[in-house]
């Protein structure tokens, strides 16, 4: 059989280099399907979540519509019909895997270990793992966690990078690692855990929803420095390079900036709470010069 | 009582709440009518003289009674879609969580059907299948025809008691992030940080509804007395 | 479909703990067990209590017993969980609420699975011992009392030990339940078998070695329980019966 499949190989090779136009990969199934699947997180604020009316909405959101874009004009389907579904930070990379959704920008990192399993497009955000507290629980860097229940996200780097710390450091933590973000933050704020620790603009995100956003704060000197890109699944050049074009573009012409401003600078639902994050220098480096380069 | 009660968010998310409470009874009408009919495809199979269809059901039904719904589910949800989206030739554009979720109901409670459904068959006196054999008819029609209905009457309140069970159990598909009708309340009480009213609102509707099918299932098990 | 199977990975040392994945798994599997068996008891031993008071004459108690069942058999076990983990908290005095929210994590998830699984359990295993105890003739109860037994007492030396001995394979039934409803538990974060499971898809990136270990593992738990429930059957046969229901 190989050699049939091979055969079957070379020939979509052939058709599409001959023609130029025969897509191939996750276009093809996009294509044939009609329907786009995009994967979507329920509560990482602010770059992909519900808001008031259960429509997904945020920074990240807002890009991968500018990839859909892009994939429309690519397929030349204008009407091509959009599936989201949502995803955790526990199942999102086998859904890539098992095809059930085609594309996901939410706030998923950029590494070289989940590189072995999915592709990912350029960097869309670069942020820093942090500790949110009560600014009264005396709680001011990583080390003080000592002997602490501490909740952090299931599948997320962050609970990666806490157990090692744990392990290591021998502090005795107790590590929660809840279903998603929202469900971290209520586990925060019904005083389960004494910290928080997560990717310090999401952490931002969640104070948006606090009941009394005043009495925490975000704490520490970042554990890592990780860079957000959209997944896709593994080694799929043409989508990649579609995907990144359609980013790209957005990032140079002052767009993604515009996205940027309005998801961090401004009044953002459910609760109309500004972030007021300034635009990083990592920030402006990337809108300069978009890459997908992993940061660890 | 540390807690200030806010039931504010229930009347507007009603619309929401009423999406998830059609998913959830799509979820539990599509796996009763498959369940009922694999189900007694399985126990027919299973009480079969031909030893081979006797095995292969007794092993689906003992794989899929050993195994937590929850597994299957996630089974269903992470490693078959793609299967199912092949096998199934799923027109464009349907909610693969959706479709996984129906499959894998409706083959779990398929096993759980036919058990009733076999101690249905078996409850009805050997000497009717004589009888009916006697009467020259052929052995699909001694059990469509005779075994069948009586047995089928027999099995109305468990099979309805199961039906109130897997009505519970659908619940379940908040593993698949899939909004169900619970699935919708947990969204809204986490988004409006009122977890404690929305769970407690959700249990009542379950309760209502499952109470008053399980009051049903007392007046037809009295009737069919 | 290609797939790359790699089942040594459960040998590989696990991304924290001191172990491998092997012991992650283990590790879930002793939680079930343990989850599972004080469940169990929690259910036996409620759901033998009001299972009686749902046959005594009072009808006070027989409505309060009643009410009880149904409250716990009509409200999805997943709801049940949440409400014991999230919402009970929040409802108790503050200072009682914070204690608990201060225990260790898996304390407090062990603990709201248990109450919830055993309460849960309790209202079925309720509903199987009202069927033993009035599936009894009333001469055995009326004997009793005849000979100067109290209530209390015929139930103790009369009806409980010829009820429970009836209903040993539909308890068999909610005890392989009790096993697999555990699962349930992993929605809250509690690492059990199940939750063992999604964590290993996520680490080890490896999807069907991951599941299937963890399935094979619940399979094996129902034929070890199934193979000693048998046993308790077969003890507890009760000669003249043409053994169970």
């Amino acid at each position: 059989m190989p050699s049939r499949r091979l055969l079957a190989v070379l020939c979509t090779l052939v058709a599409a280099s001959a023609f130029g136009a025969e897509p191939t990969g996750t276009l093809k199934k996009i294509k044939d399907a009609g329907t786009i699947s995009l994967g979507h997180r329920e509560s990482s604020i602010p770059f992909s979540y519900y808001d008031d009316k259960q429509q997904v909405v945020g920074y990240s959101n807002e890009l991968m519509l500018k990839a859909v874009d892009a994939i429309k004009a690519d397929l030349k389907l204008p009407n091509l019909a959009i599936k989201y579904v949502p995803v955790t930070s526990q199942n999102r990379i086998p859904l890539i895997q098992n095809g059930t959704i085609d594309i996901e920008c939410g706030s998923t990192t950029n590494n070289l270990e989940r590189q072995k399993q999915v592709s990912f497009s350029d960097t869309i955000f670069i942020i820093g793992t942090r500790l949110l507290t009560k600014k009264t629980s005396g709680i001011n860097d990583f080390p003080d966690l000592a002997g602490k229940n501490v909740v952090t996200t299931a599948g997320t780097t962050s609970e990666r990078l806490l157990r090692k710390y744990n392990d290591e450091k021998k502090l005795g933590m107790n590590i929660i690692s809840a279903k998603d973000h929202g469900e971290s933050f209520l586990t925060l704020e019904s005083g389960r855990a004494a910290a928080f620790m997560m990717d310090d603009a999401l952490l931002y995100g969640e104070l948006a929803k606090a009941k009394r956003p005043g009495d925490w704060h975000v704490v520490g000197t970042p554990m890592s420095r990780e860079a957000y890109g959209c997944m896709l699944p593994k080694d799929d050049v043409a989508f990649k390079k579609v995907v990144d074009g359609a980013l790209a573009k957005a990032m140079k012409s002052g767009e993604a900036e515009k996205i940027y401003v309005k998801w961090f600078m401004n009044p953002i639902p459910p609760k109309g709470l500004n972030l007021n994050m300034p635009l990083s220098d990592d920030m402006k480096a990337l809108y300069k010069n978009p890459n997908d380069k992993a940061l660890d | 009582m540390g807690y200030d009660f806010d039931w504010s968010s229930i009347p507007g998310a009603l619309p929401f709440l009423w999406q998830g409470m059609t998913v959830t009874l799509e979820i539990t009408l599509t796996a009763i009518a498959v369940g009922i009919v694999w189900g007694t495809l399985l126990a027919i199979m299973r009480l079969s003289p031909v030893k081979p269809l006797a095995w292969l059901a007794a092993a689906y039904v003992n794989l899929f009674r050993s195994i937590p719904l929850v597994m299957v589910l996630l089974w269903f949800f992470l490693i078959v879609p793609q299967l199912l989206e092949g096998v199934l030739g799923l027109a464009p554009g349907t909610d693969v969580r959706l479709a996984s979720a129906m499959v894998g109901f409706a083959l779990f409670e398929s096993a759980y059907y036919s058990e009733i459904i076999r101690a249905g068959i078996q409850s009805v006196p050997r000497g009717q299948v004589g009888a009916a054999l006697a009467l020259g008819m052929t052995n699909a029609q001694a059990m469509r025809l005779v075994i069948l209905p009586q047995a089928f009457r027999n099995m109305v309140p468990l099979l309805l008691t199961q039906a109130i069970i897997l009505f519970q159990d659908t619940s379940l598909v908040y593993v698949s992030a899939l909004a169900d009708f619970f699935g919708a309340a947990y969204k809204v009480g986490d988004r409006d940080g009122r977890i404690v009213e929305l769970l407690l609102f959700a249990g009542a509707v379950y309760f209502v509804i499952s109470f008053s099918l399980s009051l049903l299932v007392k007046y037809s098990r009295r009737k069919t007395a | 479909m290609s797939y790359a199977w790699h089942w040594e990975v459960f040998l590989q040392p696990a991304a924290s703990g001191d172990t491998t994945y092997l012991g992650w798994i283990v590790a879930g599997l002793e939680t079930t067990v343990a989850l599972s068996l004080l469940a169990w008891v929690i259910a036996l031993v409620l759901g033998a209590l009001f299972g009686v008071l749902r046959t005594v004459p009072s009808r006070l108690l027989r409505g309060i017993a009643a009410a009880y069942a149904e409250l716990f058999r009509n409200v999805p076990l997943l709801v049940q969980l949440f409400f014991w983990y999230f919402v009970m908290p929040e409802l108790l005095p503050t200072a009682w609420g914070d204690a608990i929210k201060q225990m260790n994590p898996f304390a407090q998830q062990f603990l709201a699975a248990c109450v919830s699984l055993g309460l849960f359990t309790s209202a079925r295993v309720c509903e199987q011992v009202r069927a033993g105890i009035e599936s009894l003739p009333p001469g055995q109860r009326n004997a009793a009392l005849a000979l100067g037994f109290t209530l209390p007492q015929t139930y103790r030396h009369v009806l409980l030990p010829m009820a429970l001995r009836l209903i040993v394979p539909p308890l068999t039934s909610e005890f392989l339940n009790t096993f697999k409803n555990s699962a349930v538990a992993s929605t809250i974060g509690l690492l059990e078998l199940a939750a063992q499971g999604r964590q290993l898809v996520d680490y080890t990136a490896q999807p069907y070695e991951s599941f299937i270990a963890v399935t094979v593992l619940y399979m094996l738990i129902n034929v070890v329980v199934m193979a000693g429930m048998h046993w308790v059957e077969r003890k507890a046969r009760v000669p003249g019966y043409v053994g169970g229901k």
